[in-house]
């Protein structure tokens, strides 16, 4: 309380004061704990100008717990030493006392003691000399009276060694008188209460200031998570550019939706145990649509639709293995099946963002869950330059404007070509490097597309964006944006976290 | 995406000039490949073994480049520095000719014990070839790359290359029983049976993993030549007999297979590629293989196969106005020598046999916007006008989610896959009664099924997040699987939302209101009335008995509310009572 009886007896004692006053003495007078006094310094502080304090910080030597025991008792060799008798004891003896076993190695070599080995009853201790002069307990009373400065350097570290002594720091403050110093103080309001307001006390109260550099309380509030927040970002984008949400809600797959009907051949790698969770239940599909199967194999193992196929033995086995979708181009291709199912064509713009699988082991860069977006356009006399010009207003919206288009290979995408984008992070140095990924013009060869039935030559643009796996900085089994997060969102990292349960950014 | 390591010095020569590193990976990323890492020898061992194994590596500069994983003809230098010069038109692809020896043919019979376990051969032979250790280096190289590739680990190919002078034709390529087979193996100084190779090999950290292909297997194919030596035990090891070595002037090449396909590829890669060291540069020696049957077939096949396209046609995918003779020229730069024939629009593109990723005509219009680079397009929008449509699950669940945010609920996005213990065992259900799907080949216990409740993610995150000030309230909308033979995969998806409430008190109260406020925003009134909404005591084992209630909405059940079970709470090692709730949302779609 500011106007506590310290605060009180402060403010009086300044007035009569000359000059001013120092803390610690005034506690030391007073008879209280010194952080008593700091808190009626701080406390007047607080009010204004009524005090002014300056922080003095002094050193002084103390007593530890030990060093006080022997300035009261005597050091430990004097103690072992004054417990022999002339007639000697017994060394296992001594060795009980209390202060025996520092004691008695100290007397030793302050030759104040000898042992005499060759005793009837073993070991024995006398005395050498008749009297000792116990210098550590006198150098430990004189800082006990505050003339720690009688000693030299030496004598005080060697007791410090000892831990007899410490040097301790002493934050004390010199209060003097304030531009307005008064000695009577009101009590000051904390808040305004509805009392005041109806009763008009208020106009006559003082009102304590507030800290304004002090932090709020935050609000009490559920939160959405990062990652799925950058998922809205991205459905909100698609969606403004008139791209229709295609249904993924099947993670489960055939290997021929996943696969084959991406005319991606059965000895391809990514098919390997080593990438794909395969299912032990429900092991295989029981229904594919048998007549694009057909066309499906035939592609691959001789050609068709202008295409040399892969010339191996196609295995309808293989196709009914089920998976857990390793890309939601599955899902795509599913829909652009349906797509050509329609008669007539009908131009048409899909999306998805979706969880996608991968057999990897869990570490810091890599999960077996993360999530794809996927873009198609499918329409008549679509071409490169047009999938380059959508993924550039994509980007946009994601105010990334420097895009880099590299060559690169996909079995069901050709042309295939990967996006490099440059993003600069306000307030970074350096550029980001976010690679997106993966789309393709004729989206899913010729082969694919007119093998789902629809008209030759209606091209669909495919865009497919596989962020790099989030790096999942708890242990929690929570995915956080990671990297792509701070790019998309356009905007430095919250210096705390938004959400106290996902601390990573 | 393979990755071939060349010494930067050795590529600058045969490029004929020097790059910075800047310079060279933009030619890199303009050709499709990605200057991947600038390295040394002494670096890769020190990063990978510490500083002291290291001392005394090579320091000579490396540059390690990514390769699409269909051009097998650029997994070596020679066929790297050859698509780059003929890409920055220094040089003209070379033609590779097939030539009949001087002499008598080299000749492989296959016989029909292969049948079952490797049926297919070819062979070649390169002939008055110089290599030096540089050469000979990236030859062996060539082959380690193939065999990880297209090879799939030797599974479908596998390569032996063989000093043709130790040697003497005609060949057969067989199958013996394993303890039939004996000969001294590359690199050993002795004699082993096949059986005893096996075992040997079980231990060498490069050989082990192809022992698998062969190793249960009655018979092991062996090539012999015609005085009995062994040429090679495919896929496994080649003998020391016929080990080629720097010197070695003229190679029997054989490659064995499942995939006839391939190994044809596989044999006509290796020699294109080595053939420009042959003193009749690019040329091949054929070589004859007997198929069981009788057939005879001369290899490599090095056919080139001429495709026509429309240059209209590729102005039209590839969104650019080339004129034909500019798009002959661009596809010439790719390896694909082409001209404008008939009509002045028709191009005809010759495949030359080391482009066997070429195989439709898309391929040739990727490969003709590559040359014109693919920066240089002029990006444009579509024309395709069409209205969007949200699907209408994922509508639900975005408007449901910023509620449950609203009504101070935090999201947590969890693994869609876990271990069979935390959907079963965990809530004191039989792994049976789950109908979960499961995952025949997990890495890891942690992804033996998918899920068939969010409680488990959610009861784990707050597992994790035991540190975060109490009240801890956590929901997720996402999917569940379930088995369902209804549907094509025997699998389906529910869109399933869960809550739970964890703190010093259950706060049953607290999920239960979190219903009722769910339930006013879907417009769903309480009440047994039709369309309504009420709860109904019930148990299960996830539950503490009498704290469990089933939700019924619009005529049908759609989920639980409850306290959980002291024993659950315990097993995902928390500590504090905990409520939750978890219904399916497709109802209220």
């Amino acid at each position: 309380m500011a106007d506590g009886p310290v605060a009180e007896v402060l403010l009086q004692r300044l007035e009569a004061a000359d000059g001013g006053l120092d803390s610690a003495e005034l506690a030391a007078e007073l008879g209280v704990e010194h952080q008593t006094v700091v808190g009626a310094v701080k406390s007047l502080q607080a009010l204004g100008e009524i005090i002014e304090a300056e922080l003095r910080s002094t050193k002084r030597w103390e007593l530890t717990a030990e060093g006080e025991e022997i300035a009261r008792e005597g050091s430990h060799e004097a103690r072992v030493f004054r417990s022999v008798p002339p007639e000697g004891l017994p060394q296992s003896e001594l060795m009980r006392l209390p202060s025996g076993k520092v004691g008695f190695s100290k007397a030793m070599s302050n030759k104040w003691i000898r042992v005499d080995k060759s005793a009837a009853d073993g070991p024995r201790v006398f005395r050498v000399v008749d009297s000792v002069e116990d210098e550590v307990q006198r150098r430990l009373q004189l800082v006990q009276g505050g003339q720690a400065e009688k000693l030299g350097e030496k004598e005080r570290s060697e007791l410090r060694k000892r831990k007899l002594l410490t040097e301790v720091n002493l934050k004390t403050y010199w209060v003097s008188k304030g531009s307005a110093f008064s000695t009577s103080i009101s009590k000051q309001e904390t808040e305004l209460s509805p009392e005041m307001i109806s009763s008009g006390s208020w106009r006559d109260r003082p009102f304590k200031p507030y800290n304004f550099s002090a932090h709020g309380v935050l609000p009490d509030s559920g939160h959405l998570h990062p990652l799925l927040k950058v998922r809205t970002q991205f459905r909100q984008i698609f969606l403004e550019m008139g791209f229709t949400e295609m249904p993924t809600d099947n993670y489960i797959e055939s290997s021929f939706w996943n696969f084959d009907a991406l005319f991606q051949p059965q000895q391809h790698p990514a098919r390997d145990q080593h990438d794909t969770f395969f299912l032990r239940d429900p092991a295989q599909a029981q229904q594919l649509p048998m007549d694009y199967v057909h066309r499906v194999k035939r592609t691959h193992s001789q050609g068709g639709y202008g295409s040399q196929g892969y010339k191996y033995n196609w295995k309808l086995d293989e196709a009914r293995k089920n998976l857990l979708r390793t890309h939601t181009t599955s899902a795509s291709a599913r829909a652009l099946y349906r797509l050509a199912q329609k008669k007539p064509f009908t131009a048409a713009k899909y999306f998805s963002i979706d969880r996608v699988f991968r057999n990897e082991t869990l570490d810091a860069t890599h999960l077996a869950e993360f999530h794809q977006i996927e873009g198609v356009v499918a329409d008549h006399g679509l071409t490169l330059g047009h999938l380059m010009g959508v993924l550039r207003e994509f980007f946009s919206k994601l105010g990334i404007t420097q895009l880099r288009f590299k060559p690169t290979y996909n079995p069901y995408t050709e042309p295939s070509m990967e996006v490099f984008s440059y993003h600069q992070a306000r307030g970074a140095s350096g550029t980001q490097r976010m690679i997106i990924s993966e789309p393709d013009n004729d989206q899913i060869r010729h082969q694919q597309y007119p093998g789902a039935g629809g008209p030759q030559g209606e091209p669909a643009d495919g865009v497919r964006q596989s962020p790099v796996p989030p790096r999942c900085r708890t242990g929690a089994p929570v995915d956080t944006g990671g990297r792509m997060t701070r790019t998309a969102l356009d905007r430095p990292p919250s210096p705390r976290p938004c959400c106290p349960l996902h601390p990573c950014q | 995406m393979p990755t071939v390591s060349l010494k930067r010095d050795l590529l600058f020569r045969a490029l004929g000039r020097t790059y910075t590193d800047e310079e060279f990976d933009e030619l890199c990323f303009e050709f499709g490949l990605e200057l991947d890492e600038i390295t040394s020898e002494k670096e890769i061992i020190s990063k990978e073994q510490g500083n002291e194994k290291a001392q005394g590596a090579s320091d000579v500069v490396l540059y390690k480049i990514d390769v699409p994983a269909n051009r097998y003809d650029l997994l070596c230098l020679e066929g790297l520095v050859r698509g780059l010069q003929v890409f920055k038109e220094r040089i003209k692809a070379p033609m590779y000719k097939r030539v009949m020896p001087n002499g008598e043919i080299q000749k492989l019979i296959i016989t029909e014990e292969t049948a079952k376990i490797r049926p297919y051969a070819v062979a070649a032979v390169l002939r008055n070839i110089k290599f030096t250790k540089d050469r000979y280096e990236s030859f062996i190289e060539l082959q380690e790359k193939l065999h990880q590739n297209i090879c799939r680990k030797r599974a479908l190919v596998a390569i032996g290359t063989h000093d043709l002078d130790t040697l003497s034709g005609p060949f057969t390529y067989t199958a013996k029983k394993p303890s039939d087979i004996k000969f001294k193996p590359l690199n050993k100084t002795k004699e082993y049976t096949a059986c005893e190779l096996m075992n040997i090999y079980k231990t060498d950290n490069h050989l082990k993993h192809y022992l698998h292909i062969i190793e249960n297997k009655p018979l092991y194919p062996v090539i012999y030549d015609s005085n009995g030596v062994v040429l090679s035990m495919p896929p496994v090891i080649n003998g020391h007999h016929s080990k080629i070595t720097v010197n070695t002037r003229n190679i029997f090449i054989e490659c064995t297979g499942t995939d006839f396909t391939k190994a044809k590829i596989v044999l006509d890669i290796i020699v294109t590629t080595f053939s420009e060291y042959c003193e009749n540069q690019f040329t091949v020696e054929a070589a004859e293989v007997v198929f069981p049957n009788g057939k005879l077939h001369t290899f490599p096949e090095l056919a080139y196969r001429k495709e026509m396209v429309r240059a209209d046609l590729i102005n039209k995918k590839v969104g650019i106005r080339e004129t034909p003779e500019n798009l002959a020229k661009l596809l010439t730069r790719m390896c694909l020598k082409s001209e404008v024939i008939g009509d002045g629009n028709q191009i005809e593109i010759e495949i030359p046999p080391t482009r066997a990723d070429i195989i439709h005509a898309c391929d040739i219009i990727e490969d003709a916007a590559i040359a014109y680079g693919y920066n240089n397009i002029q990006m444009t929008l579509p024309k395709t006008y069409t209205i969007a449509n949200q699907f209408p699950l994922n509508k639900l669940t975005e408007l449901l989610r910023h509620d449950m945010a609203a009504a101070g609920f935090t999201e947590a996005l969890t693994f869609a896959l876990c271990s069979q213990e935390d959907i079963a065992d965990k809530l004191g259900l039989d792994i049976s009664a789950t109908k979960a799907v499961l995952i025949s080949n997990p890495k890891t216990a942690e992804f033996q099924v998918a899920r068939t409740t969010l409680l488990p993610g959610l009861l784990k995150t707050i597992a994790a997040n035991r540190k975060m000030p109490l009240p801890l309230k956590l929901f997720e909308i996402s999917d569940i699987v379930i088995k369902d033979s209804s549907r094509d995969v025997g699998a389906r998806n529910y869109r399933h939302l869960c809550a739970v409430y964890y703190n010093k008190n259950p706060g049953f109260e607290i999920i239960h209101g979190l219903l009722d406020r769910l339930m006013q925003l879907l417009d769903v009134p309480p009440g047994e009335k039709k369309g309504g909404y009420v709860i109904k005591a019930s148990e299960g084992p996830a539950f503490f008995p009498g704290r469990c209630a089933e939700i019924f909405a619009r005529g049908q059940s759609i989920g639980k509310l409850g306290v959980l079970h002291p024993d659950v709470i315990t097993k995902f090692e928390l500590t504090m009572p905990c409520s939750c709730v978890e219904i399916n949302i497709e109802p209220f779609l």
